[in-house]
């Protein structure tokens, strides 16, 4: 039994060291400066960078999280301190269908909102896109974070005369702090690679641009672009975005590691 | 009495009533418990001695369909009024639990301002010294006084248990409600805890929460004895003890069962 789930874990790194070694063999080359700092050129020519791309994945992934997490975190404190009734049920049932939904169902959604009445394709449009992904795993994992708290000190702070709104925010929220960080920090790393639903809410953009109302090229596009396309050189930049997009990752992660260590560490 | 009577502090319940649903777990209880005096309340587990310590401070309203008929009177008013605020009320009565309670994300300084804090409105002057004033009283001033910005949690258990009577005490209540505080403490803890309870008496009134027989006798000026939810017996801890006017006292303070 013990050598069965050994194998099946080392499979599972192995695929993980496989993917991880493939991106760097492939994409490591092409990294250089300029494929930071640079635009795209236009299609046969060499050379030129995904500077576009990086910021644009920025500028959606961040407004994508100013929109979701308050919303998320939110959610997820009312269903851990109200949410026994019927109400917090069909929230929780709601959250829980939503995390299962397919996410390019997500991006139709944006598309029909907000793209069609806007009449044109739009950052804006793909940050909400990813915001309604958000959502729904921010909720979950805050309001699991909350609940973990121990009774006794909800109990403490009301005894000491503590309203319930107070003890919420200034003790159980506070306590739980670290695991709701982590749990945003994951939610938007996993956001950060979505590519359907931006395909048509943010539709990519081969200029460098930085208004939420034009249409934005984020890496995970850039690769899907330069990956389907035609030419030698726009697979080596999708190679190298891919690389970058997983290091972005990466570091997301490694921070809600950090987080949570540092936190326990000043707690203990 | 010994002390003079000082109604500010004293607490009186008069037919209290704790209710689970339709399930009374408290049954018309009646009990004085006068100013400037510990009284102890001892009875076997699931006895409802913890749910009647809590109906004191309107804790008990706020478990799952926790409610309560009669009265409890603080200063001759009914705590239970429609015009009391629960909120103002538990500032006014401090209350310690079982197992140590440090708000782990505070420092040991802010652990104790942290009622007074809610109170709003101290200058920082002010602060400290209430929150050295009530370190003192709760016998901790000496080991804290050069770690005040440390973690609560940096504490033992023992004395984790005296900052969180440090904490009740801070907003200056008038009654201090204990909940079996010894419970999860060493010997020596729990002496500390004990040796207190005879000081903080001078200034409150005290009721204690145990399960331990020998602490009531130790502690207590009064002693209630709670059996199934009804108030069995109460008396002057010395009379409970030695001649019990109940059977039921009698038998479970010789330890025939409990």
């Amino acid at each position: 039994m013990t050598t069965l789930v050994a194998v099946l874990s080392f499979t599972a790194v192995l695929a993980l060291v496989l993917i991880l070694g493939y991106l760097v063999a492939k994409g490591a080359s092409s990294l250089d400066w300029s494929f930071f700092v640079k635009n795209p050129v236009p299609a046969g020519q060499t050379g030129g960078g995904v500077a576009n791309a990086i910021i644009g994945t920025v500028i959606i992934v961040g407004l994508a999280a100013l929109i979701g997490l308050p919303i998320g975190i939110g959610t997820g404190l009312y269903l851990a301190e109200y949410g026994s009734g019927r109400f917090g049920w069909t929230v929780r049932f709601v959250a829980d269908v939503m995390n299962g939904t397919p996410s390019i169902v997500v991006g139709i959604f944006a598309w029909t909102w907000l793209v069609r009445p806007m009449g044109h394709f739009s950052a804006l449009a793909g940050s909400v896109a990813l915001a309604v992904l958000m959502v729904p795993m921010i909720a979950r994992t805050t309001e699991e974070m909350v609940r973990l708290v121990p009774h006794s000190l909800r109990e403490a702070a009301l005894a000491l005369g503590y309203p319930r709104w107070r003890t919420s925010l200034r003790i159980i929220a506070r306590t739980a702090l670290a695991g709701i960080l982590t749990g945003c920090l994951v939610g938007v790393a996993r956001i950060a690679g979505e590519t359907a639903p931006l395909l048509f809410t943010a539709l990519g953009n081969l200029n460098f641009t930085t208004s939420i109302m034009q249409p934005m090229q984020t890496l995970s596009l850039q690769i899907f672009t330069y990956g389907t396309g035609p030419f030698e050189e726009w697979h080596r930049l999708a190679w190298a975005a891919a690389l970058v997009l997983m290091g972005l990752v990466l570091v997301l992660a490694l921070a809600a590691r950090w987080a949570l260590r540092s936190r326990h560490g000043a707690a203990r | 009495m010994a002390q003079p009577a000082d109604a500010r502090l004293q607490l009186e319940a008069v037919r209290l009533t704790a209710l689970y649903g339709r399930r009374a777990v408290v049954k018309d209880v009646s009990i004085l418990f006068p100013a400037h005096t510990v009284t102890a309340v001892i009875g076997p587990s699931g006895c409802g001695k913890s749910t009647f310590l809590r109906c004191l401070n309107r804790m008990h309203e706020l478990s799952d369909g926790g409610w309560v008929t009669g009265s409890v009177l603080l200063d001759g008013a009914d705590v239970y009024d429609a015009g009391v605020d629960p909120v103002q009320l538990r500032r006014r009565i401090g209350m310690v639990f079982q197992r140590p309670t440090p708000f782990p994300t505070m420092t040991i300084y802010d652990n104790v301002a942290a009622g007074l804090r809610v109170n709003g409105g101290r200058s920082r002057a002010d602060m400290d010294l209430a929150v050295e004033r009530a370190l003192r009283q709760a016998a901790l001033w000496d080991e804290v006084k050069d770690r005040l910005r440390k973690s609560a949690l940096d504490l033992s258990g023992g004395q984790q248990q005296r900052l969180c009577i440090a904490r009740a005490l801070a907003p200056q209540p008038e009654v201090l409600l204990l909940d079996e505080p010894t419970a999860s403490l060493d010997p020596a803890g729990t002496q500390r805890i004990e040796e207190l309870c005879h000081e903080l008496k001078r200034r409150y009134t005290i009721v204690i929460v145990t399960h331990n027989l020998q602490q009531a006798g130790r502690v207590s000026d009064y002693t209630a004895f709670f059996y199934v939810g009804d108030l069995v017996e109460v008396g002057r801890t010395e009379q409970l003890f030695t001649k019990p006017a109940k059977e039921q006292t009698e038998a479970y303070i010789t330890g025939r069962f409990g």
